[in-house]
């Protein structure tokens, strides 16, 4: 399946990823009206880490022994059967954080005050190429 | 040839059942299967029961696949029904009515029972124990059509504390005692389970250690207290004992299995018998941080466990690598997570980070510079990339400091490593 990978050779962190998975996921249809929108804004479920001059973008990596579902006590976290990607699902989800114990990446966003996980990558539901790659001015994130 | 002829059959119905059923059915579409259980309930989160007691989530939801999982990877179903017998030379199974089934090969998923002390007044009514549905089921019908005020709950352990937290959640007066010096001994280290006492104390658990039950009292055959060795007795209408969970190897012992505390596998899942595979709690496969085989309740190796044996049965040759101990458990609201040897054997060194409020707490242990163990408290962030350094055992002396750092990522981690992890082995970018 394909995967977003990051270069973070050449990742400037300019966080627009973040921007725009948040505006993807918001169920706006503006940029703008999204971020008025304070309140209803999702958390990006791409995490730009910087450190000084480095920096890069890491979401989900929708690994084929994904251990987040392994150790999912809920049934929340599943592999979709026809395009493989890992899904969440919030209802489900009793926040117990097995997934943040085990997710090598810490790919995993908490959303602490609702006590569950916050948002993870979905590869914007094979609509194409994902949000944060589109998006990346500098093709740091890759799509393949 | 029998009706009741499977090229595999299933033993358990829990999370090592479903995976193994799951991976069987992805490598052979033809081959007829069936899963045993002596539940009668569809596959369901075991590990939600409290949450469900407590009314945190509602019932349905306890199923975690489709309900009609069984007929979509045609697999039969034998359910409330516990199989008494296995007999290897014939490759049979007996079941507790007289029904005999015949596998190609076959996995034992069957769990483990709760240990009930022998102690005076433990058959009382009102007096549980906390691992199943049913039991789950039993322990709400009693508390509604009883007047039920106090709870004691007998252990506490990972059971232990999420019933006592579901029983104070329920509004009831509740008392956990433990034998041990701490709560959560196994999971946690010290100043964990000083914080997780605390959590408890907060949601009005009251917490007991150091102390053992040496009697349950009771009247009209209901039981109304427990006594503790100091002599002092609490009142309590309801008892859960949950003083831990023993695995459930009677049948492979009876077989001529090679058991130990659990049935013993090789690293492709497979007991003595070539037959014969096991998986999840009745195993005890191999820990690599200890080199020894033990024993591990928990459901992500339980999962694990399955889908590797379940490959192997189905004729794909998957190394288990082992699994590590790891518990997530939230106590009362307060995340904990803990990985690895928490009380490391010899001389380890330690890394330790506490928050400014005393909320959060993150203590690593390292022997000859690769993480053994790790305990997190309170913020819980990204423990993942320790876990995965834990598993790796990569020599971590070139970045130790940024370990316990709160904003540990992935750049904190050398970077031949991380293009590893996030690129996958062999792609060069």
């Amino acid at each position: 399946m394909k995967r977003v990978y990051a270069k973070e050779e050449v990742c400037i962190g300019c966080r627009l990823c973040e921007i725009y998975c948040i505006f993807q996921h918001s169920g706006h249809h503006t940029l703008v009206k999204a971020f008025l929108d304070q309140e209803n804004l999702p958390e990006p479920a791409v995490r730009v880490e910087e450190d000084g001059a480095m920096s890069f973008a890491l979401q989900c990596r929708h690994c084929d022994d994904a251990p987040c579902v392994a150790a999912c006590i809920a049934g929340a976290m599943t592999r979709d059967p026809h395009t493989g990607a890992i899904k969440h699902d919030e209802e489900r989800c009793v926040g117990c954080w097995s997934c943040v114990m085990v997710c090598p990446f810490g790919a995993i966003r908490m959303d602490n005050e609702k006590g569950k996980v916050g948002s993870k990558c979905d590869l914007c539901e094979g609509k194409g190429i994902p949000a944060c790659v589109a998006h990346c001015p500098n093709e740091a994130l890759i799509y393949e | 040839m029998s009706e009741h002829t499977y090229d595999y059959v299933i033993l358990g119905n829990s999370t090592a059942a479903i995976a193994a059923m799951e991976a069987i059915r992805e490598k052979d579409a033809q081959g007829s299967m069936a899963i045993v259980s002596d539940q009668m309930a569809h596959c369901y989160c075991s590990p939600l029961i409290t949450y469900v007691l407590c009314g945190k989530v509602p019932e349905e939801r306890l199923n975690y696949r489709p309900r009609d999982v069984y007929r979509q990877l045609q697999v039969t179903t034998y359910l409330g029904r516990a199989a008494t017998r296995l007999d290897p030379a014939a490759h049979t199974v007996t079941l507790a009515d007289g029904v005999e089934l015949r596998y190609g090969k076959l996995l034992l998923a069957t769990g483990g029972t709760p240990i009930v002390p022998d102690l005076p007044g433990v058959d009382l009514q009102g007096v549980f124990t906390f691992t199943r549905y049913e039991d789950m089921a039993r322990v709400r019908e009693f508390i509604n059509s009883h007047k039920v005020r106090q709870a004691v709950v007998v252990g506490a352990g990972m059971i232990g504390v999420k019933v006592a937290e579901a029983f104070a959640t329920l509004g009831l007066e509740t008392t956990v005692v433990e034998l041990r010096d701490r709560v959560l001994a196994l999971a946690l280290d010290e100043t964990g389970s000083e914080m997780a006492e605390q959590a408890l104390e907060d949601h009005r658990v009251r917490v007991i250690t150091s102390s053992a039950v040496t009697s349950l009292g009771g009247s009209n055959g209901l039981v109304q207290s427990v006594t503790l060795d100091s002599g002092s007795r609490l009142p309590a209408q309801v008892v859960v004992m949950a003083v831990g969970v023993r695995p459930n190897i009677k049948l492979a012992q009876q077989a001529g299995l090679g058991v130990n505390r659990g049935v013993l596998v090789d690293d492709h899942l497979r007991t003595s018998d070539p037959y014969i595979y096991a998986a999840g709690d009745v195993a005890e496969a191999y820990d690599p941080l200890t080199g020894e085989p033990r024993p591990l309740a928990i459901w992500p190796a339980a999962y694990l466990q399955g889908e590797i044996a379940g490959r192997n049965m189905a004729g794909t040759d998957v190394t288990y690598e082992g699994s590590i101990a790891m518990n997530s458990i939230q106590v009362c609201g307060l995340p904990t997570i803990s990985v690895g040897l928490v009380e490391p054997p010899g001389r380890a060194e330690v890394l330790e980070y506490r928050s400014a409020d005393g909320k959060s707490y993150r203590r690593m242990f390292l022997v000859n510079d690769r993480i053994v163990g790790a305990v997190f408290v309170g913020d819980v962030d990204r423990a993942g990339i320790i876990t995965g350094l834990i598993r790796s055992q990569m020599d971590v002396s070139s970045f130790k400091e940024k370990l316990i750092q709160r904003d540990l990522g992935l750049l904190s981690l050398p970077k031949q490593y991380r293009k590893h992890i996030v690129m996958g082995p062999g792609i060069e970018v």
